[in-house]
């Protein structure tokens, strides 16, 4: 389908590296979560977690952020050396996400994306269905969270193969 | 402040048990400012551009459909839960496109619940969970596992 190695199964790319501060946790938690353990640092060191923390799903959108400002970047790449770039699509879905650690503000997140495999979509000529799975780390190294992603994605060549 | 023992606890967690969501309006200039800052794709900024993806029209980020799911459970029943936090989530299903104007409602609803041997104060209770737009189509299933508080937990519980 594609020989391009951004593809191949293992692939892992780091998408870089995100600093949790106290306001954005707030900001996010009053918005989306608001959770006492999210949004008052006073009253989050009575929580079961100690200290103020990010959403779990702060911390999910921040995999995606980094993900869309790698793809751009390996769109640049591409193009600039004279290769066909992929078309991204939507996405049908997330599957076993877990929350491993919290991420407590004032910690620095990185962030990866590891290549599970691509298959056809039976249903939509032309594109395929990219699975990877996405991890992060806390600054111990110890994974804060991680989840099975879907894409659709159509890969250069798909006319000339058809 | 509410009692704790006011809140609700694993022993109201019947199966079966159901809490409705929303109604949430999407709002396109928070669809706009989610995208831009966790999501910048044209199919979630731009109007023009949407309208030619296979969404159809400018569509809400998935990841901002779950944070809209978060908040309409917190507002039903989560910040009156003696809630312990969430492990993670089984699935998400984004089955149809959010787009700006829609207003999304939907339901919390107890599927199963077990003690943990390991903490005989807490509880499991998987939920499943179901986002339906305007029109009643589904858009969003996910299920997910949460930890909740024993009231009594020496009391006796089937």
């Amino acid at each position: 389908m594609t020989d391009d190695p951004a593809f191949a199964a293992g692939n892992r790319t780091v998408l870089g590296s995100h600093h949790f501060t106290e306001d954005a946790i707030i900001t996010f938690a009053r918005k989306f979560d608001p959770q006492r353990f999210h949004t008052d640092p006073v009253a989050a060191r009575d929580s079961m977690f100690g200290a103020l923390c990010a959403s779990g799903w702060h911390t999910a959108a921040v995999w995606m952020q980094l993900n869309i400002a790698e793809i751009g970047r390996y769109h640049a790449a591409t193009l600039e050396a004279g290769r066909p770039v992929p078309e991204f699509g939507p996405s049908p879905g997330i599957r076993d996400l877990r929350w491993l650690k919290p991420v407590y503000a004032g910690s620095t997140i990185t962030y990866a994306r590891v290549v599970r495999g691509v298959r056809n979509y039976v249903s939509r000529p032309h594109w395929s269905i990219l699975d990877s799975t996405a991890e992060a780390f806390n600054e111990a190294n110890e994974k804060v969270i991680s989840f099975n992603s879907a894409v659709l994605v159509k890969l250069p060549g798909w006319d000339s193969e058809a | 402040m509410t009692a704790d023992a006011d809140l609700i606890h694993f022993e109201d967690l019947e199966p079966g048990t159901t809490f409705s969501l929303g109604p949430m309006p999407v709002d396109k200039a928070e669809v706009i400012a989610f995208a831009s800052q966790y999501d910048a794709q044209p199919m979630h900024l731009d109007e023009d551009a949407a309208r030619h993806s296979l969404l159809g029209g400018l569509a809400a980020s998935g990841w901002h459909t779950c944070a809209m799911l978060m908040r309409m459970m917190a507002d039903a029943y989560i910040l009156r839960m003696a809630g312990e936090g969430a492990p993670g989530v089984d699935f998400v299903k984004w089955r149809r496109p959010v787009l700006a104007g829609d207003v999304l409602s939907g339901s919390s609803r107890v599927l199963t619940r077990r003690r943990l041997r390991s903490r005989p104060e807490i509880g499991i209770v998987n939920m499943r969970h179901q986002l339906v737009n305007q029109r009643g189509e589904v858009v969003l299933e996910s299920e997910n596992p949460v930890m909740v508080r024993i009231r009594a937990p020496d009391g006796d519980l089937a």
